[in-house]
């Protein structure tokens, strides 16, 4: 009897009984002998320079070790390649403690380190720094008018693509239109685990770092590059992450002050952030959308106008793919798109859970629910009538596109079909009751990486590749995929991450790690199999003997033949028979370059939600959500819908909650706590059903799988504010939907 | 400024500790005690994350002196299992992927089961109420309240 796999079946976490007696231990809480504090000065004003900085009282506090501010600091690389770390994008990288100049408000401007940290955060009160002020833009609605196309393209990152028909002369002709404007605000990831850095001087000028980061060799190689060390000298180790979301895929600045620290005092050092610098890096930019809808009077699209305007530091050109969905989602003729930067004096956005996607698909998905309106046609059947079956940006076919089930799927667990369609027309009680949908799509990658798996001759198995395990689930997918190709148990398996000395891996984020760390843990352990198999074959009276590789199976520890599972032969056994103590493979998975050529590939997912808005209190719940997803192969039901709902819940911070506001007078974020930071509590949260749709992929990876990370955001908060307008007749195109939106009543009411 | 000599009992174990006036139970916990169990979301009593118990009574132990735990009794995460045997909750949190980065599983842990010693049969609105002061950023919640009535449930059961 063949055993159920553990790939496909719901398996629990392998990093979870770690995690709930709290033995995991995260960059802040790795010990080490006389370890040092270090505390960030935070700087208070967005523009201008530093004129002096007094750091006498701050030094004179028993414990003090140093004070580093940009008089005194280590010297470090010159060249700004030298800064730039694997996902950069173009520009010229910020730099802690450079110079006097101040770029944004918030920039680190000094750090005391000292025996405790207490004693850091108490000197680093007493830090006088001296400004001279220039004038400062922090809001985005000014700074539009001086927005440009990004001259350099971000690696990665795909362009609006060419124009396609007339979209200008289609929309003037077109009998129904839609055109509007929808912002989303500001955002910060606020993981719960604070960045951290641990830097353990290990003598000799070796270095161990524990940092809060997505990818251990990003950090390995900046530190490297911005120190002047070797790589052997620098080892990055953190197997276990607190959430990062995006917050954690470039070096933040506690890294390189851990590291500047440590080298200069030769000695350990830590550095942790406070909640209110967590609002001093990476957010979600500002972004404006300008989106035109032109139709047939039955719906059907007969253009598509997509304008974007994201925000971005003054010294770097974030970029995100904001509009190339409004080109992907449906079929249409004349399409033109167009994305620009405005440039702030903030520090440089970042990519946050599905970068950009969410911010396009909410326009676009409320623009097309617009659209029903002014047809009148139910929003699902205006969707299927301009379903696009194949890529029109690229002019490719789908690798697999299963949206269609999707929205049939969601549907009927929704039970959309009982909508009554005017806005308004469903309540009870005191409550308004709204059901809205929206589209949901990302892009489905896969990266080079490389793994090796070693078996031992105890029966043990270990997979090991450098990538990372933000919560997303890595371990446990690894573990499932490595036993499955030995058909060992899972507690047979040790999976190695997080660690730079590992075999080669990308930065874990856009939702890519299953297929590339997947795909590549596969490969060793076939690698491994081999091998093994070479050694069964050649055992003394080995009944697979005339068998090849294809002709067996791997079950419960034996290789036996696959037409007859009573013959067979154990891996102890086959690994003696070969004199071997280990067999050890390391191989790299790499995506299909022509299969990348001739497809394209994304995930989909179909949402509807239902809001109830209190009549004349405004106060709003989402109190259902269906979100089918379409995204190949799952690898793991249980840890994949956690994942889901987890993005889900996002999309429902997006369309309520999260927004960091910002004094444009002072020029600074002020709502930088959770207090004043919503994000979603326990309390706001009611159904939410997660529907995996039947897809088959065999060309995205050769594991089948497309990635979950980021599709469950996407489209979410467009549902929700969708729902609220048929709950309230109000359109608000403006993100987060607050009760003060919900409320304003028209000019043409208030009037009265 | 001259430490204070703290005797208090954590996790049923009497401890001592040395500490500044101004320092806080949690920093005391990660630092000195080498408790890194309990973690730092906020340090202003916004995110659970560093939830235990100082007589039974759920704190945020980012605003309790660590000189208040004086001839008190603390619970934190590290006492939850016995042994080798986890709590029930740990155990249906695990079975029922309630966890993903895990920075606030301990916090909600500790509160739940709080919840479950004051009120072993909570309806989901009480517990969502009762866990809104937990934030986590990554489950969305909903594995988390499932395994808390689950559980509840499994213990009514048990207690019959
Ligand atoms: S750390 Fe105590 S409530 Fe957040
Ligand atoms: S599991 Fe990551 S914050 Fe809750």
């Amino acid at each position: 009897m063949l055993k159920e796999p553990h790939v496909g079946a719901p398996r629990s976490r392998v990093d979870g009984r770690a995690k709930v007696t709290g033995e995991a231990k995260y960059a802040a809480e790795f010990p080490a002998p006389g370890l040092a504090h270090g505390h960030v000065v935070s700087g208070a004003i967005a523009r201008g320079r530093i004129t002096g900085i007094d750091t006498t009282a701050a030094c004179a506090v028993p414990g003090v070790l140093e004070v580093f501010t940009h008089e005194n600091r280590p010297r470090t690389a010159w060249f700004d390649y030298k800064h730039r770390d694997e996902v950069a994008p173009p520009g010229s990288p910020f730099r802690p403690l450079y110079d006097e100049t101040i770029l944004y408000s918030g920039q680190p401007v000094a750090l005391v380190v000292a025996e405790d940290s207490g004693t850091a955060r108490h000197a680093a009160s007493l830090v006088r720094v001296e400004y001279e002020a220039g004038a400062h833009e922090t809001d985005l609605l000014r700074a539009r008018e001086d927005a440009y196309v990004p001259p350099k393209r971000r690696s990665g990152i795909s362009p609006p693509p060419k124009p396609r028909g007339d979209a200008v002369a289609a929309l003037a002709e077109a009998p129904l239109r839609v055109e509007a404007e929808y912002r989303i605000a500001t955002e910060h990831h606020n993981p719960m685990e604070m960045h951290a850095t641990t830097v353990v001087w290990e003598g000799g000028g070796k270095l161990t770092v524990h940092d809060k980061i997505q990818g251990v060799l990003n950090s390995q190689g900046y530190i490297c590059n911005v120190f002047g060390l070797s790589k052997e000298d620098v080892r990055v180790v953190s197997p276990f992450v607190g959430g990062a979301f995006g917050s954690g895929l470039r070096p933040q600045y506690q890294l390189f002050l851990a590291v500047m620290a440590a080298l200069a005092l030769k000695r350990s050092v830590r550095v942790v952030l406070t909640r209110d610098q967590m609002f001093t890096f990476s957010h979600r930019p500002e972004t404006i959308n300008q989106v035109a809808l032109g139709a047939a009077a039955d719906g059907m699209l007969r253009a598509i106008r997509h304008d974007a305007i994201g925000a971005t530091s003054r010294f770097e050109d974030h970029q995100e793919v904001v509009v190339n969905w409004s080109g992907l989602l449906y079929h249409c003729d004349n399409v033109e798109l167009g994305y620009k930067l405005a440039q702030l004096d903030i520090h440089t956005p970042a990519d946050m859970r599905a970068p950009g996607a969410p911010l396009g698909v909410f326009a676009l998905e409320s623009a097309m629910d617009e659209l029903a309106d002014k047809a009148g046609i139910d929003p699902l059947e205006l969707r299927l009538k301009n379903y696009a079956e194949t890529d029109e940006n690229e002019g490719k076919p789908y690798t697999s596109k299963e949206l269609r089930a999707a929205y049939r799927l969601g549907a009927e667990r929704f039970g959309w079909s009982r909508r009554s369609a005017a806005p308004r027309s469903m309540r009870e009680g005191r409550e308004l009751v709204g059901w809205g949908l929206a589209s949901g799509v990302w892009e489905a990658q896969m990266q080079q990486t490389s793994a090796r798996a070693v078996l031992t001759a105890d029966g043990r198995l270990e997979v090991a590749t450098a990538t990372a395990d933000i919560g997303t689930g890595t371990y446990t997918i690894l573990a499932q995929i490595a036993a499955d190709a030995f058909g060992l148990p899972m507690e047979s398996v040790t999976v190695r991450i997080g660690d730079s000395s590992l075999p080669k891996s990308p930065i874990e984020g856009g939702s890519w790690t299953a297929a590339s760390a997947g795909s590549a843990v596969q490969a060793a352990c076939h690698a491994v199999r081999e091998t093994l198999f070479r050694h069964a074959r050649g055992a003394e009276g080995s009944p697979l003997g005339n068998a090849d590789l294809d002709h067996v199976a791997f079950v419960d520890g034996r290789i036996v033949l696959a037409a007859d599972p009573d013959r067979g032969i154990g891996l102890i056994e086959a690994m003696r028979a070969g004199g071997a103590e280990r067999i050890e493979h390391e191989q790299t998975a790499s995506p299909d370059k022509a299969n990348q050529k001739r497809y394209s590939s994304y995930t989909h997912s179909a949402i509807f939600a239902e809001v109830r808005v209190d009549e004349e209190l405004g106060v709003l719940r989402v109190t259902c959500i269906v979100t089918a997803v379409a995204a190949g192969k799952i690898l793991n039901p249980k840890t994949a819908r956690s994942q889901v709902i987890g993005g889900v819940v996002w999309g429902m911070g997006m369309a309520l909650e999260e927004e960091t506001l910002a004094d444009h007078r002072l020029g600074r974020f002020m709502n930088h706590n959770l207090a004043e930071y919503h994000v979603p509590v326990n309390a706001d949260v009611h159904d939410i059903d997660v529907i995996f749709v039947e897809e088959q992929d065999s060309r995205t990876s050769p594991i089948g799988v497309k990635g979950l990370g980021e599709i469950g955001i996407v489209g979410t908060a467009a549902a929700i504010a969708n729902a609220i307008h048929h709950a309230t007749g109000k359109r608000i195109r403006d993100l987060p939907i607050t009760l003060d939106k919900l409320l304003e009543r028209p000019p043409a009411e208030r009037a009265r | 400024m001259a430490k204070l000599h703290v005797s208090t009992t954590i996790n049923g174990e009497p401890t001592e500790f040395l500490c500044e006036p101004s320092q806080s139970m949690l920093d005391v916990l990660r630092g000195p005690l080498g408790l890194t169990g309990s973690k730092e979301g906020c340090g202003s009593g916004d995110c659970g994350a560093c939830t235990i118990t100082l007589d039974g009574r759920l704190v945020c132990s980012c605003l309790v002196l660590a000189a208040e735990a004086q001839d008190r009794e603390i619970r934190t995460i590290e006492g939850m299992a016995e042994g080798d045997r986890l709590h029930p909750l740990q155990q249906k949190f695990l079975e029922m992927a309630a966890l993903q980065c895990g920075i606030c599983t301990p916090g909600v842990l500790m509160a739940a089961r709080t919840l479950l010693e004051q009120n072993p049969d909570p309806t989901e609105t009480e517990a969502r109420f009762w866990l809104a002061g937990n934030l986590c950023r990554c489950t969305g919640y909903d594995k988390i309240i499932r395994a808390v009535l689950d559980t509840a449930a499994e213990m009514r059961e048990a207690a019959r």
